[in-house]
């Protein structure tokens, strides 16, 4: 077994990173971020409603959340689909409740499956994100790039068709790409990507034609992460986003605000037992006078608006 | 290929018979952090014994979430360690000495000791020939020497990987200490075949990555067996001085849901007074000077009387 002759050859040893989607940042050495009416975090709930076909089949790799038994997984397609029954709604009456409104990445799948849920999105003015066509079509740098183009162009046209909305976030499912997928998302209308959790602030990616930014969507405060894959249980999970929350908050205090993103899966976090956890760690959150609840967009538009330059 | 049945790196020298190990003023523990700054590939060439990432290029989730720790938590970690009084003892994928020398920076000003991960974690020593170990050693002492003017003392192997001529290697290019061995808790002699080397107690049980992510362990609870490593330590370093290390992973410890848990720890153990909060190198040159001839002689004895019983 013997190493490639160029195991030695470092091509991109330089300054800064070594793709140029986007420019090397430290955090604290940025310009402050204001946030509307000086709110020190901008709280942002992002609830993912998906579908897992059947026919899953665990290639190119196995997503979060993917079967791991023989066709038919009865077990796993239905309690991933008890999220878009049930647990969706009890998600909702707690944001509801605490005023607050959510970003939905949204398989369009299930557009065309269950429509209902688009008006229960509409009616409480929450924004959809374009999440693929379902969990089972991942995007990954194996792929044609026509399937590719194919699966984002059927994602993003059903979801706007569907629910009238303009639709301008992407995650992709498993937030997997290819090396193309942000420049094709931004060719169909997306201003924003949610599948690079490397900061807490949004930041400009280059791409090939237009404009588009990441939005911080961290992947680890995620309630499958926390509940169904790292089993730490429901009083962690409210721990873990309280501290989050009171890191963040303290450091926005110092340095300018900063996004505090909850990745939520309604098959998991909708579960009897657990939406309390949620409510608890919520209503802590939202007892602080300084927090912007938030749509994606929403974000993206006061960050972008206060890096416009002062009025002569 | 023959392999061998034991690393051979050091001889059975059991807890309950061995030379007491004392720390400057009287210290139970000495007590060090080493933060792993690294950086990972988004394009890293194969090698045939680790594949660098799980998913199909770009692994984007992968390596987004590595460059986290250095756009947003090293500077969080390194705020928690100012504020105990704690220097790093840096594990460095020195390619980060080139993409991001503000890092550097911010260390040497602060007089962390810079010790070798290799050049990025995604390079591993797996299967390389003597030739490319040496120009990976050779690399990584000069790339610290020019940036930082250090004098690389310490070396855990990037992703800990190793050859069989790994330590002999270390110690013919004057590295004074390897953290890749976790057979104790007392710095050891490491059998070399010229010169000398040393192994400095690392911890797998102690590191972030594998509590919080391999082993799913939760913030807190993290923070809490680092406070029990300590007590069990502390109380045992009265008879004779223990190491006790936390490597960290700003990408890992810089999470703004783990960074309060830590800093309540790291306040816990540097809050006690017979602890010494040092470096690797200065545990180490404080073992060379005071404790190495003792223990080599020691296991000298020791192998002798097993042969003639």
């Amino acid at each position: 077994m013997s190493l490639p002759e160029d195991y030695l050859h470092y091509p991109r040893r330089d300054y800064g990173m070594d793709q140029d989607r986007y420019a090397w940042s430290i955090l604290p050495r940025r310009e402050r971020v204001q946030w509307p009416n000086g709110a020190r975090v901008a709280l942002w709930i992002v609830t993912a409603l998906e579908w897992f076909p059947l026919d899953m089949t665990g290639q190119p790799f196995l997503v979060p959340g993917g079967f791991t038994r023989p066709y038919p997984d009865y077990w796993n397609y239905t309690t991933r689909d008890y999220g878009n029954r049930i647990g969706v709604f009890r998600v909702m009456k707690v944001l509801d409740e605490l005023g607050i409104r959510a970003s939905v990445p949204m398989n369009s799948a299930l557009a065309t499956r269950y429509p209902s849920l688009l008006d229960e999105i509409n009616q409480r003015d929450w924004e959809i994100i374009a999440h693929g066509v379902d969990m089972g079509h991942v995007l990954h740098g194996d792929m044609p790039a026509d399937e590719e183009e194919a699966l984002i162009d059927e994602s993003v046209s059903v979801l706007r068709e569907r629910s009238g909305q303009a639709v301008y976030g992407w995650l992709s499912p498993a937030r997997s790409e290819s090396f193309n997928t942000p420049d094709l998302v931004a060719q169909h209308g997306i201003r924003y990507l949610c599948d690079w959790a490397n900061d807490d602030l949004p930041y400009p990616m280059q791409v090939s034609d237009g404009e588009l930014h990441a939005l911080p969507h961290a992947h680890e405060l995620d309630d499958r992460l926390i509940l169904a894959q790292h089993h730490h249980g429901e009083d962690s999970f409210c721990q873990q986003i309280i501290d989050q929350f009171d890191a963040l908050y303290a450091e926005a205090g110092s340095e300018g605000g900063r996004v505090m993103a909850i990745s939520l899966h309604p098959w998991i976090i909708g579960q009897p037992y657990r939406i309390a956890s949620l409510r608890k760690a919520l209503e802590h959150v939202m007892s602080h006078a300084d927090v912007w609840p938030a749509t994606g967009v929403e974000i993206l538009d006061a960050f972008i608006g206060q890096k416009a330059p002062p009025a002569p | 290929m023959a392999v061998r049945r034991e690393p051979g790196l050091y001889d059975y020298t059991p807890a309950n018979d061995r030379p007491i190990v004392t720390w400057p003023n009287g210290a139970r523990v000495a007590f060090w952090v080493a933060p792993n700054l690294e950086f990972y590939e988004f394009q890293p060439p194969t090698n045939p014994l680790r594949k660098a990432w799980p998913r199909p290029l770009p692994d984007v989730m992968g390596y987004a979430y590595r460059d986290y720790g250095n756009r947003v938590g090293h500077w969080r970690m390194m705020e928690v360690m100012d504020a105990c009084g704690v220097r790093g003892t840096v594990s460095l994928n020195v390619a980060v000495c080139e993409h991001h020398p503000e890092i550097i920076e911010s260390m040497v000003a602060r007089d962390w000791e810079l010790m070798s991960h290799g050049i990025y974690n995604t390079r591993y020593t797996y299967a390389m020939d003597e030739a490319d170990e040496r120009a990976m050693i050779e690399d990584v002492i000069e790339t610290i020497r020019k940036h930082s003017g250090q004098q690389v003392a310490g070396w855990l192997s990037p992703a800990l990987t190793n050859t069989e001529r790994t330590m002999d290697l270390l110690a013919e290019y004057g590295i004074r200490y390897t953290c890749d061995l976790f057979h104790d808790d007392q710095p050891q002699p490491v059998k070399v075949n010229n010169g000398q080397l040393i192994s400095v107690p690392y911890s797998l049980e102690m590191n972030d990555t594998v509590v919080l992510l391999f082993e799913s362990g939760s913030p807190r609870y993290y923070a809490d067996i680092l406070k029990r490593q300590f007590d069990q330590l502390y109380a045992e370093g009265a008879d004779n001085g223990k190491v006790m290390c936390i490597p960290l992973h700003p990408f890992v410890i810089g999470q703004p849901h783990r960074i309060k848990p830590f800093a309540e720890a790291l306040e816990y153990i540097t809050g006690h007074d017979d602890v010494w909060v040092t470096t690797g190198s200065e545990i180490a040159e404080w073992y060379y000077a005071n404790h190495y001839d003792a223990a080599i002689e020691h296991a000298a004895v020791r192998t002798q009387g097993s042969e003639s019983s």
